[in-house]
């Protein structure tokens, strides 16, 4: 059994009257990459940024590699690196500039040449940060948070407001990472992100951890059921969709009726003949196989993206 | 230490590749030093006597170094706004060499203006007194360490650019205007003259008349050098009590009684000047000196 690097027990943070984390406990093991699943607002990067040392937590206990980051100082940031959401570098520092500032702040450091190269940015090495394209700036806060050999990485949305094609060369780095056995937690609101680069997730809404597991631990709760995505011509009630053969549960999502069903053939054929006695009419229907977003859609009531 | 002196080696290297710092910094001051010695040291009573040149000096000078709270502050208000400073804030770098950093680079930046307006005063308005160097550079380094430090409080203690701009304005016109550089604190009217006894800029103004004009030593600018010594440690140690690395830190109650405690070392040495101080006579004596008629010109050598 590997060992925590992470620990997070009872985790509370207050803002004001709102309540940001309500009880948040889980822990990440060395060389695994652990997800924080949820949609905006969940709690995650009030999460990652207490474990990183940025915020106060108002209860509980944490600990990143058996220190506590609050008090830790200078010690305890010589372990982790962070991609953060929300930041920047001065617009006009190159980037080999910024590679060697960062390199000179720790004890344990690589040399920012080699990470240029790992990064793709050997052709970027002049250029200033306000040059640099969206990607670029990420693949660069990616090479920055690994100047120090962090035992620990923090990933906070790392892909976010990035186009496809960008985000899944992030996704290759990560890999990466975690084949070469890096600890890293990431925060994410993309499904595929944490189907692809995690070993485990934690789904967390509204300030609460509601699962815990492997991708396929997880998905293994919508075992048994296939979600059928219908859009209706007019609306209909969700309990008269609830009642027909096969469905397990049916949820509205802006327009959309979710059904989980047991059984599609038998679940199709008692729609159609629903919707010809009330005289309405499909306007759509897709047939998913379960996700990880069927698993949030299960527990919360509510799509990610909500 | 050593990641002060990095960190002030990147910022260095930062506010050359800017061009507002090359305007506010370095064109600005000479644009003074014209303004001043080409144009309102012809308009000055007296008859314009040799010692007009040094007097006007002193104050385009201190304009220098007085500018020293505008870059920073605006610098460490962009700095925290874009999340730059929380950058910074997850590696091992503390809020100490973050704030030296900003002082020593602007420090080193702000000589080389000093040193040109120097040059220029002599090359082209034909000055014909270095005045004390020593004095000068004990003036300047202390009066830019509390200057920018004063920028680093304003910084603190505001949430937006706007805020501190408007800031900013407020001080920067009473340091101008009441301080003696622009309008000459002998000219002031007595009650103006009784405020300015608790301002920096005044200090600064005064000092540097005296170690240009009078060529005094640094051991006779006792209270100018203390005022300016002891708010430069001041502001520094509460500009550390008051850093701020994220926007929606809020300013705490503490953190505004910190800030407003600045103007105390100001206060006690105003009280102290107002009854048993000689800075307004120093003051009338050095701009006496411009009168040819107990003065007249140095015959040219």
């Amino acid at each position: 059994m590997s060992s925590c690097v992470v620990e997070v027990e009872n985790l509370v943070k207050r803002y004001d009257k709102v309540e940001a984390l309500r009880g948040v406990s889980f822990d990440v093991r060395e060389g695994e990459v652990f997800g924080l699943l949820g949609p905006n607002g969940a709690g995650k990067t009030s999460t990652v940024e207490i474990l990183e040392g940025l915020r106060t937590p108002d209860g509980g206990r944490v600990a990143v590699c058996g220190l506590d980051p609050e008090r830790s100082g200078p010690r305890f940031k010589q372990e982790i690196g962070a991609v953060l959401q929300s930041t920047a570098l001065p617009e006009k520092l190159r980037v080999i500039e910024a590679l060697r500032l960062f390199a000179s702040f720790y004890t344990r450091r690589r040399d920012p040449n080699e990470l240029l190269k790992r990064f793709g940015l050997e052709e970027k090495r002049t250029a200033f940060y306000m040059h640099l394209s969206g990607g670029q700036k990420q693949r660069l806060a990616l090479a920055l948070a690994l100047v120090n050999e962090p035992r620990v990485l923090f990933l906070d949305e790392p892909t976010a407001g990035l186009d496809p094609q960008v985000r899944r060369e992030m996704y290759d780095i990560i890999e990466e990472l975690k084949r070469e056995g890096k600890t890293i937690l990431l925060t994410t609101h993309y499904i595929e992100e944490a189907e692809r680069l995690c070993d485990r997730v934690a789904v967390i809404d509204q300030g609460k951890l509601i699962a815990l597991g492997t991708p396929r631990e997880l998905k293994q709760r919508s075992a048994g059921t296939t979600r059928i995505e219908v859009r209706l011509v007019k609306p209909e009630s969700d309990g008269a969709l609830q009642n027909l053969d096969g469905v397990a549960d049916c949820r509205e999502s802006e327009g959309t009726y979710l059904l989980h069903s047991t059984s599609v053939p038998q679940t199709i054929v008692a729609l159609v003949k629903h919707l010809e006695a009330r005289g309405n009419e499909l306007a759509s229907l897709e047939i998913a196989t379960p996700s990880l977003e069927d698993v949030f859609i299960e527990l919360t009531g509510k799509r990610l993206r909500d | 230490m050593r990641h002060t002196w990095t960190l002030t080696k990147t910022r260095m290297r930062l506010a050359l590749r800017n061009r507002a710092f090359i305007f506010f910094s370095l064109v600005m001051p000479l644009a003074f030093l014209f303004l001043y010695l080409g144009i309102i040291s012809k308009a000055f009573p007296f008859g314009g006597g040799a010692s007009v040149g040094p007097y006007l000096l002193a104050p385009v000078i201190a304009l220098t170094v007085m500018g020293s709270f505008w870059g920073l502050s605006i610098q460490l208000v962009t700095f925290r706004e874009k999340g730059i400073l929380r950058r910074f804030r997850v590696a091992p770098v503390g809020p100490g060499a973050m704030l030296a950093s900003s002082l020593i680079s602007n420090y080193f930046l702000t000589l080389p203006t000093v040193v040109l307006e120097f040059l220029l005063a002599r090359w082209i308005f034909h000055l014909d007194r270095w005045g004390n160097l020593w004095s000068v550079w004990a003036l300047v380094t202390f009066g830019t360490v509390a200057f920018a430090s004063f920028g680093l409080i304003v910084a603190s203690v505001t949430n937006t650019m706007q805020e501190t701009q408007v800031i900013n304005n407020v001080l920067w016109t009473v340091f101008l205007f009441l301080s003696g550089a622009t309008i000459p604190l002998p000219v002031l009217p007595r009650v103006i003259q009784f405020l300015a006894l608790f301002l920096p800029a005044t200090y600064l103004v005064t000092g540097l008349q005296k170690a240009v004009v009078r060529g005094t030593e640094v051991w006779h600018l006792g209270a100018e050098l203390l005022a300016l010594g002891a708010g430069a440690l001041f502001a520094f140690f509460v500009s550390k009590q008051l850093f701020r690395w994220e926007p929606e830190q809020k300013v705490t109650r503490r953190a505004k009684a910190w800030a407003a405690a600045t103007i105390l070392p100001f206060l006690l040495l105003g009280i102290w000047e107002s009854n048993r101080g000689a800075l307004r006579s120093d003051a009338k004596a050095t701009f006496d000196t411009m009168d040819e008629r107990a003065h007249p010109p140095r015959p040219n050598r």
